[in-house]
């Protein structure tokens, strides 16, 4: 059943349309994450959601209670972690975690409470008396946290929470989030252009593109079946490869799944390219093949191919080798619209 | 590998009239040169006429001779036990504080009209600027007018709507002339107070602003807990400078009361005008003018401190 709904929600500032019709609606207890790049309409999305900007037209619906008019953010019963964890500086630790109790004019004792429960879930009670210039990004990360959860919100709001800490960090943050989301189970939606962070956190994921949502599915599902080229080349890292085969189509497959022809069995369904290598990538886990279809009809299309290190096969630059796709991993995409298409046939 | 014959002009050495070191390089010399202006500008204007009046008020200096007496704290302990000067500081400090406390309230609540969005907010901006750029001597005219004894268009407006039966004599009392002093200070001094938080406001995150919004707090906890705190280092410029415009002022006292009635309404430095220039004590003007100096330099010290320790953050 649909906690957090929204139909056909749309907002324009002045000429520029940021959210373009927009319907999703995420189930109760389940991370949904806007994933799309700068500027698709993912934050304004979320900040309508949490009441911050006020839709063109269209609806949101929480919890069965239509929201978007008349309901002011307070009322929302929504908890957000912005991007800079936007802590009040002049407060402590403490003070932070407190405030939104302390506007819901909760009784003292209470606040300590909770304050104390809230510090104790995220491992911060040691840093409760220092201000948030004396904390780490991660740290930082954790108050932010506890103060979104203090309240018992029905919704979170996550806006790009992550993307502050270096890289090592926000692979651990990445799995804690997910835990402690998994723990008390509140419906999230989760804002993010980083297509690791999206697939790692996401029960399911709405990819976004210039104010409308292109796919909604399970991370395997919009990996695995893209439902046009845009969503096809912005989730995975590389890319999937697109190749143009005839005037109407255009075959994707993913550089995981192009290899030499040696690593299938002879009897298995597979495309066969011809592909000249024009450079070598070892990054351990993988070896990044740079290279050209030699193909009479598709002549110099670039493709990558990613092959783990469990394919030992000598590649040297500026040779031809036999590479092959297997047909189970080969889409197919209508080359004038972009969208998937069930098989290769003009 | 062989360098090209034809080496890019990047790689041929530059000609000889750049190699050498130009005043624009020598970032010592220039720093200098382009201080000195502003350097000399302090020294002669404000130090020197500065050190001046300090010397003047030890001496028993008189316009139109040239004598220069040491006379010690002569002149200090003459006004501290003069019942007119008495009441001038008072009169000061009255004058100081309150219109900087009407002149904080308005600017707070300017700032945040003028910061939320509206059709017509440039031009609001605009016109709310004017008080500060009138002229003081023209907009006390005016002024002069609003509070005069037989023309006072506030009398006419208040009697005209039936709220009030009888006549104020807004100058020719002493509170009532304190009182309009105090007004038409504020009008003058909170445009720039506004623009001055307006700017402060502006420079608080966002992010910290809709967190409050989220939060779920009421419109009086985001003024007083989250905005006015980290707006306290802008606040206590802005106070700064109040204060100090403020018990400085002589412009005001002068054109629309000159000290009146009967003395009640002088300031500090309309006073030391008085007796300073007008009535030729130079020694004992220049004490009744620095007498708030050495209050002033530790208000300025105190509010200082405040801004840094409140822009560290606690």
């Amino acid at each position: 059943m649909a906690y957090v709904e929204t139909k056909d929600l749309r907002k324009a500032f002045g000429d520029v349309v940021a959210v373009d019709g927009v319907s999703l609606s995420v189930g109760e207890g389940e991370l949904l994450v806007l994933l799309g790049p700068s500027g698709c309409g993912k934050t304004t999305l979320m900040r309508m959601i949490a009441g911050l900007e006020t839709p063109t037209s269209g609806e949101i619906w929480i919890a069965g209670e239509r929201v978007d008019v008349d309901v002011p953010p307070r009322a929302r019963g929504i908890a957000m972690v912005f991007q800079s964890y936007a802590l009040y500086p002049h407060k402590t630790a403490y003070k932070n975690i407190a405030f939104p109790l302390e506007a819901m004019a909760t009784p003292p004792a209470q606040v300590r409470e909770r304050v104390a429960i809230g510090a104790r879930r995220f491992g911060i009670e040691r840093l409760l008396s220092r201000f948030p210039r004396q904390l780490s990004g991660g740290e930082r990360q954790r108050v932010a946290l506890a103060r979104a959860v203090v309240r018992d919100p029905k919704v979170f709001l996550f806006d790009e929470p992550l993307s502050n800490l270096d890289a090592q960090l926000r692979a651990l943050a990445r799995y804690e989030l997910r835990e402690f989301q998994r723990q008390i189970g509140t419906t999230t939606i989760y804002v993010t252009h980083d297509q690791v962070e999206a697939m790692g956190l996401g029960d399911r994921i709405a990819v976004m593109d210039k104010g409308k949502v292109r796919q909604v599915g399970t991370p395997q599902d919009v990996y695995d079946y893209p439902t046009d080229t845009f969503v096809a080349t912005f989730l995975g890292s590389p890319p999937m490869n697109l190749v143009e085969h005839d005037e109407q189509t255009l075959y994707g497959f993913r550089p995981e799944h192009l290899l030499p022809r040696a690593a299938f069995a002879q009897e298995e369904d597979v495309v066969i390219y011809h592909l000249r290598v024009r450079q070598v990538e070892h990054l351990g886990a993988d070896r990044l093949i740079y290279g050209h279809l030699e193909e009479e009809t598709r002549a110099d299309q670039p493709v990558i191919a990613a092959l783990p290190v469990t394919i030992p096969t000598p590649v040297a630059e500026d040779q031809v080798y036999e590479f092959a796709v297997p047909a189970r991993a080969m889409r197919y995409f209508d080359r004038t619209t972009g969208l998937r298409r069930l098989d290769g046939a003009a | 590998m062989a360098l090209p014959e034809q080496a890019p002009a990047a790689a041929r050495p530059a000609p000889l009239a750049l190699r050498r070191a130009t005043l624009a390089d020598r970032e010592g010399a220039l720093g200098r040169l382009l201080m000195a202006p502003a350097f000399l500008y302090v020294i002669l204007l404000v130090g020197i006429p500065f050190v001046l009046a300090i010397l003047l008020s030890f001496s028993g200096a008189r316009s139109g001779s040239l004598a220069f007496s040491w006379v010690g704290l002569y002149h200090f302990a003459t006004i501290i036990r003069d019942d007119q000067f008495q009441r001038t500081l008072v009169n000061t400090l009255i004058f100081t504080v309150v219109s900087q406390i009407l002149v904080m309230i308005l600017a707070t609540t300017a700032a945040n009209v003028l910061e939320a969005a509206f059709v017509g907010k440039r031009a609001v901006r605009m016109v709310l600027l004017l008080p500060w750029a009138v002229p003081v001597s023209l907009a006390t005219m005016a002024w002069a007018w609003i509070f005069d004894s037989t023309f006072s268009v506030i009398n006419w407006t208040l009697r005209a709507g039936g709220l009030m039966k009888g006549w104020i004599y807004w100058l020719g009392d002493t509170e009532l002339a304190m009182a309009a002093i105090i007004i038409i200070h504020v009008w003058r001094m909170f445009p720039f107070a506004t623009v001055v938080l307006l700017a402060g406001l502006t420079a608080i995150p966002t992010e910290i602003r809709e967190a409050a919004v989220i939060d779920g707090a009421s419109f009086w906890r985001r003024l007083f807990q989250v905005n006015l705190p980290l707006l306290l280092p802008v606040v206590a410029v802005a106070v700064l400078f109040g204060v100090v415009f403020t018990s400085t002022d002589l412009s005001v006292v002068y054109l629309l009361t000159r000290g009146g009635p009967y003395n009640s309404t002088h300031v500090l430095s309309s006073l030391a005008f008085q007796r300073g220039i007008l009535g030729g004590d130079l020694g004992q003007g220049a004490a009744i003018a620095l007498f708030l100096l050495p209050a002033l330099v530790l208000v300025a010290i105190g509010l200082l401190r405040l801004a840094r320790r409140s822009e560290v953050g606690g």
